[in-house]
């Protein structure tokens, strides 16, 4: 189905002084795709995100938004973008509904078109029954639902969503997911920076993986593991002093990756490559065959972890 | 609610004129007023209460207190006039000064450092200007609200001594004004606590010196030529004019130096916020 970008970045840079931040993006967006941006701390993707948002003005390269420069055209971008910034920012001094109404106010939306939206969103964002409230007797996760709700109020084209679930406990991550899940289904352009593989893999369509500000890898979760890492991954540890010297009589079975706290052994079969290991008469402490994932895609990709 | 204005002119504006202005400035300044509204139901009203008592109590003490030593002061057309009466208008003007301060220092203070209000804001489709001129109005209405205040004390009293008095509220809206914008954008400056006690340092000393107590012809000329310079001089100078009924051209020349005052502190905050939110 050949149909025009919604987001289309060429050479993207953005510096900071001498300092690149975003150091040569490119990507395209699809409408109704779920993209994502996964990478560790610093690199690059909360910059990215303000430029697509057209908060921050790019020092190079090209970028377009809904067709759109947002260098010229900030205030028309910024009307047809839900954006979920990574650290709340919802009007304490608002109850729970009134956020949603005086946000949509700022986009100049009628009064009564605002009251029936911000009821149907707080429906969706199961908050109907706090509408009343203080945003400060929120949870956590209640917090991200109402931003989120408020990015919709102006039935923007393209979500934007910074980091969504980091610092929530599991149980709100997962109510989240299945939020952000339905508006993918309803055809909303998804737009979200992670470092958590899970999350890409749950969420997204295609991603790339950003380091330092450029990209080491595109394409969709399920491919960039069949491209850059194995079907599945041995996890052994033997003690944090004598992870590197057992990794010397672990060469041949795979490709070794060896971290801290235990060893990593990339094969198409954990369970084959287990018993090689123990026929080697070897004796982990502990071991754990698993599917690789993205965090073995990034660690293949960059030779750190995702997570430090 | 209190956000009923003129909301029902139809689909969102889609601001698409030529794109320097378009880029600051939506023409939706009322969303950001209207917010400011409805969040001032949750407003701490003893501090607000205390930014509007604090002139009648300089009032009730140096006029009427301090004023039976004192009896008559001349004004600029030579007349004898009350003390309090002197003394009256001057405190009219601080108290609107006080109101813009409060609400364009701390508040926005506040909303930039820790509530991050701003961002959110800068998000949608408003641009910088509509949020400084919605803000600022906001320290306007405060402004306002506290002379309006006073003004009523004044009556009350008996120190409006002529006609044009009506015209105090006005001109006191027009300080607030001033004070508003300049205080915004210096706002933005500022990241700490002790760095927000250097607004005291400087309106202190403003206050009890620009010719407020007493007639700025008892300073030597140098140091008359330095309160001139500062904005609460203007603005006592011109509420006293117009509440003792002594006017003059003089009162153009500050009028003229509060619309450079607001021109420069409304294009100062815009160009900060942009700065500082859409870099």
């Amino acid at each position: 189905m050949p149909s025009t970008p919604v987001i289309v970045a060429a050479d993207l840079v953005k510096k900071y002084g001498d300092f690149a931040a975003v150091d040569g993006l490119s990507f395209e967006v699809a409408p109704g795709e779920s993209f994502g941006l996964l990478g560790p701390n610093g690199a690059g993707k909360s910059t990215t995100m303000r430029m697509v948002g057209a908060v921050s003005t790019r020092t190079s390269g090209s970028l377009a938004i809904l067709g759109l420069d947002p260098n010229r055209s900030g205030p028309e971008i910024r009307s047809r973008l839900g954006v979920v910034p990574q650290a709340d920012n919802l009007d304490n001094e608002l109850r729970v509904r009134d956020n949603l109404i005086v946000y949509g106010r700022y986009f100049g939306l009628p009064l009564r078109h605002l009251r029936r939206r911000a009821d149907e969103l707080l429906e969706f964002a199961q908050l109907a029954d706090r509408a009343g409230s203080k945003v400060d007797d929120l949870s956590g996760g209640m917090k991200r639902r109402l931003t989120i709700a408020r990015a919709l109020i102006n039935d923007p084209r393209i979500l934007l969503l910074d980091e969504p679930t980091t610092g929530l406990d599991p149980q709100a991550r997962h109510i989240l997911w299945d939020r952000l899940f339905r508006l993918k289904e309803q055809g909303t352009t998804l737009v979200l920076t992670t470092h958590y593989m899970d999350e890409a893999e749950q969420l997204c369509d295609r991603l790339i993986v950003v380091d330092k500000g450029r990209i080491m890898a595109e394409g969709s979760p399920a491919a960039l593991i069949r491209e850059h890492s194995t079907r599945e991954v041995l996890e052994v540890r033997f003690g944090s002093e004598r992870n590197a010297g057992a990794a010397a009589d672990l060469e041949g079975i795979g490709r070794l990756e060896v971290l801290p706290d235990r060893v990593l052994v990339y094969a198409d079969s954990g369970e084959a490559a287990l018993e090689e290991v123990t026929r080697r008469g070897l004796q982990p402490m502990t071991s754990l065959v698993r599917r690789s994932s993205l965090e073995d895609v990034f660690l293949r990709l960059t030779g750190r972890s995702l997570i430090e | 609610m209190t956000l009923r204005d003129a909301s029902l002119r139809g689909a969102p504006q889609r601001p698409s004129r030529g794109h320097g202005v378009a880029a600051l400035y939506a023409g939706n300044a009322r969303s950001v007023v209207g917010r400011g509204l409805l969040a001032t139901r949750s407003t701490n009203w003893i501090v607000v209460l205390t930014g509007f008592v604090e002139p009648i109590f300089y009032l009730l003490s140096l006029g009427v207190g301090l004023g039976a030593y004192v009896g008559t002061v001349q004004d600029a057309a030579g007349n004898d006039i009350p003390y309090a009466a002197y003394i009256a208008p001057a405190l009219l003007a601080v108290s609107a000064m006080n109101g813009a301060i409060y609400d364009s220092t701390w508040n926005v203070f506040f909303k930039l450092n820790y509530q991050k209000t701003y961002e959110g804001m800068l998000t949608t489709s408003l641009g910088p200007f509509d949020v400084a001129l919605g803000e600022i109005v906001l320290a306007l209405l405060r402004g306002g609200a506290y002379g309006l205040g006073f003004l009523l004390v004044m009556q009350a009293a008996g120190l409006n001594l002529a006609w044009t008095a009506v015209f105090a509220l006005p001109a006191v809206l027009v300080v607030a004004f001033g004070f508003a914008s300049l205080g915004m954008g210096i706002t933005s400056y500022l990241k700490t606590f002790q760095q927000m006690d250097w607004i005291t340092f400087f309106l202190l000393p403003m206050f009890l010196l620009s010719a407020t107590f007493y007639p700025l012809a008892v300073y030597p000329e140098p140091v008359q030529w330095a309160v001139m310079a500062l904005p609460l001089w203007h603005g006592v100078e011109l509420v006293r004019g117009l509440t003792t009924g002594v006017l003059g051209p003089a009162m153009l020349v500050h009028l003229a130096y509060y619309a450079v005052m607001i021109a420069v502190g409304l294009a100062f905050t815009t160009r900060r916020l942009r700065a500082l939110f859409l870099d």
